[in-house]
């Protein structure tokens, strides 16, 4: 599936201080039966978003009007459960770019990558550090810049790098995705097939 | 080189090593069900590709359907529309459909070792976590999202970097009542869910030579849960035997070349791990989980711990056990339960029935108690009533339902009400997993079949005869 280049992403920041946010937070199961990809962002963090009578909670952070943007920060082992790419598409469905986390479950993380979220994993020590910058002023702007590989608190100037390999990280700043290039090889995997042990 | 069992079959499948990327990985057996598969049609059909082996794609109908009455028609109308469209796209494409009703119908990693699709040294995906349960046999098996299932229904290969390597042994006797699923849970206990995240696993050990294969089954399917991309055990003639004279298992000539091959699937001796991790059988009692996700477990006899003495966030804990409505230093045992589920690709399997049985027979379901018997697959289903399990089932006053993942994940109507307590011998106790607002502790067969006639936690061992005491 195609998606948007991604370079540098400047935004405020919705934080989620909670550990192992599991895909089934992000997106229950019973939300998953479409046959189209569509409509998944209506449903991101569903059970802690509504009531049972499908009202808004009014302490859930995405119904909290003073946070905003296209970043999410996450608490350690963001994502950790099912292989479900539902959960990833939900995140940038919503309308997120960019999940920072000091810790990633690894099909999670994958997901991502593929469908044009940045997944940027941080040390512990500066996602706190980013925790207690939105909490003391909602507003404040982090620049993700993914040619650089750096994340920025702009109102401090605060930074850290962060690690992605460069074939992933090139798709992303062209909106590539892997089935381009496996279409590129398929002689290579037709020869391949041919030469298996079994 | 000195080279683990994971380096063997990885390395003989890597078509392409990406320069600062990943590995283009071959597939060799590709599962799919409805739920992660049809974006996945819809990808390939836009970009007008053809699926490039079809022979080498399975498809089953699993997740989303309902464990009674199959043979009538789905009633919920988006189920039913995924189950036509897994229907179409397979005949579409030339892949073979195993739908609801058909005779080898059930859920995808049970039906796969049943009919020998799953085979020593194979790469193994679908669209789902659990899929780690086939390195039960030696295969490299695990979960992936939907544009990977798009890549490999395309290109039979997906991209990934080459995981760390990490061992698991687990030495000396399990004890009376203890069971693969107390294994698997205790090594999550110990390492949380993201203890082995970035790592392949290997289980060693006599616990796990001396397992059965749907023990190992249970152990590899719960790798996951531990953040681990999957985990594998060496084949071995435990596993030859089990794997000889099924459907899709090789014959003849091609048996023997087969044969020759998988006994060199073997962990090296001088073969460096990234990390090793060895666990003292005698330690593990029958597990039970109190909180929000598998790694919140402990021995049934324990109390939950204090936030205090864990390493994690205490905001994390609390909010967990808030939600499970317990408190730091409750017991577990004699806590009143709702619900009971036995079932999924973790313990639905014929041994996992034999144990249900062995506690329910000649006593009676517990009034109070709701309870789904779920087997995970018409092959499992067949042996239940030819084994004579379902007449104990019946005379302890409970019904057979039947096969698919059921409440494992609450996609049916096979929901936990709100604030109900259930145990579950499925994999996941995040909350509302088994339905909004539901409350889970995963267990063993057997910990779930002594709830189920108590009513209550219950420890199983003092229900069942110990031939050794
Ligand atoms: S039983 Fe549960 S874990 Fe297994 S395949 Fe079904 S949904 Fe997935």
């Amino acid at each position: 599936m195609a998606y948007d280049k991604f370079e540098i992403l400047k935004s405020t920041a919705v934080p989620l201080p909670i550990e192992n946010v599991d895909t089934d937070q992000i997106i229950p199961a019973r939300f998953l039966k479409a046959t189209e990809r569509k409509g998944f962002g209506d449903n991101l963090f569903r059970d802690w978003r509504y009531n049972n009578d499908d009202t808004p909670k009014a302490d859930f952070v995405l119904n909290d009007a003073t946070y905003s943007g296209k970043i999410l920060v996450g608490g350690k082992n963001f994502g950790s459960g099912s292989s479900r790419e539902h959960a990833a598409w939900a995140v940038y469905d919503y309308g997120f770019r960019c999940v920072i986390s000091s810790f990633f479950a690894d099909i999670f993380k994958g997901n991502c990558l593929n469908i044009g979220v940045l997944p940027v994993q941080v040390s512990p020590e500066f996602a706190a550090k980013v925790f207690a910058a939105i909490e003391a002023n909602p507003n404040t702007e982090i620049e993700v810049n993914l040619p650089e590989q750096k994340v920025t608190l702009l109102a401090t100037g605060e930074s850290e790098s962060f690690d992605i390999n460069g074939y992933k990280k090139e798709n992303m700043l062209n909106g590539f995705d892997d089935i381009d290039y496996l279409q590129n090889i398929k002689g290579d995997i037709t020869a391949f097939a041919e030469d298996l042990p079994l | 080189m000195s080279k683990t069992l994971f380096d063997k079959v990885w390395d003989s499948h890597v078509v392409k090593h990406v320069e600062d990327g990943p590995d283009v990985l071959f597939i060799d057996r590709h599962m799919v069900h409805e739920v992660t598969s049809p974006v996945a049609f819809l990808g390939i059909e836009n970009r007008g590709i053809d699926v490039l082996y079809p022979s080498k794609t399975f498809a089953t109908a699993d997740h989303n359907t309902p464990t009674i009455n199959q043979h009538l028609p789905v009633a919920d109308p988006l189920s039913a529309n995924q189950l036509k469209a897994l229907e179409e796209n397979a005949a579409k494409h030339g892949i073979s459909h195993w739908g609801l009703g058909h005779e080898k119908n059930g859920i995808v990693h049970v039906v796969g070792p049943e009919y020998g699709i799953t085979q020593p040294g194979a790469t193994i995906v679908c669209g789902d976590s659990h899929t780690s349960t086939h390195g039960a046999f030696g295969a490299i098996a695990f979960g992936i999202g939907t544009s990977e299932v798009e890549m490999v229904l395309a290109t039979q290969c997906i991209m990934q970097p080459k995981p760390k390597k990490m061992r698991i042994n687990v030495k000396g006797e399990l004890s009376f009542g203890v069971t693969p699923k107390d294994v698997a849970l205790y090594i999550i206990s110990k390492l949380t869910t993201s203890g082995a995240t970035g790592y392949f696993v290997e289980y060693a050990g006599d616990v796990f030579e001396n397992m059965t294969m749907e023990g190992r089954m249970t152990v590899c399917n719960l790798s996951i849960e531990m953040g681990a991309r999957g985990g594998m055990i060496a084949p071995d003639e435990k596993t030859f035997e089990y794997v000889k004279g099924r459907e899709f298992t090789p014959t003849g000539a091609a048996w023997d070349k087969a044969m020759a091959y998988w006994k060199t699937l073997k962990t090296d001796d001088d073969a460096v791990f990234d990390k090793e991790l060895t666990f003292d059988a005698a330690d593990i009692e029958p597990m039970i989980t109190y909180g929000t996700n598998p790694g919140m477990g402990m021995g049934i006899s324990k109390s939950i711990p204090n936030a205090e003495d864990l390493e994690g966030g205490v905001a994390t804990y609390k909010k967990s056990l808030g939600y499970m409505d317990f408190s730091e230093g409750d017991d577990m045992i004699g806590k009143p339960i709702d619900f009971v589920f036995i079932g999924s690709c973790t313990n639905g399997r014929i041994e996992d029935f034999r144990a249900f049985a062995s506690i329910i027979k000649g006593r009676k379901k517990a009034d109070h108690v709701t309870a789904w018997l779920v087997p995970g697959s018409h092959k499992v289903e067949a042996a239940i009533k030819e084994e004579g399990i379902l007449d104990i089932i019946h005379e302890a006053g409970f019904e057979l339902r039947e096969p698919g993942c059921s409440a494992c994940l609450a996609m049916n109507d096979d929901k936990v009400p709100a604030g109900k307590l259930a145990v579950s011998t499925s994999n996941r106790n995040f909350e509302g997993r088994q339905g909004p607002g539901s409350r889970t502790l995963l267990a063993s067969p057997l910990v779930a079949a002594a709830a189920a006639v108590t009513g209550k936690v219950t420890d199983p061992r003092e229900l069942m005869e110990n031939a050794n005491a």
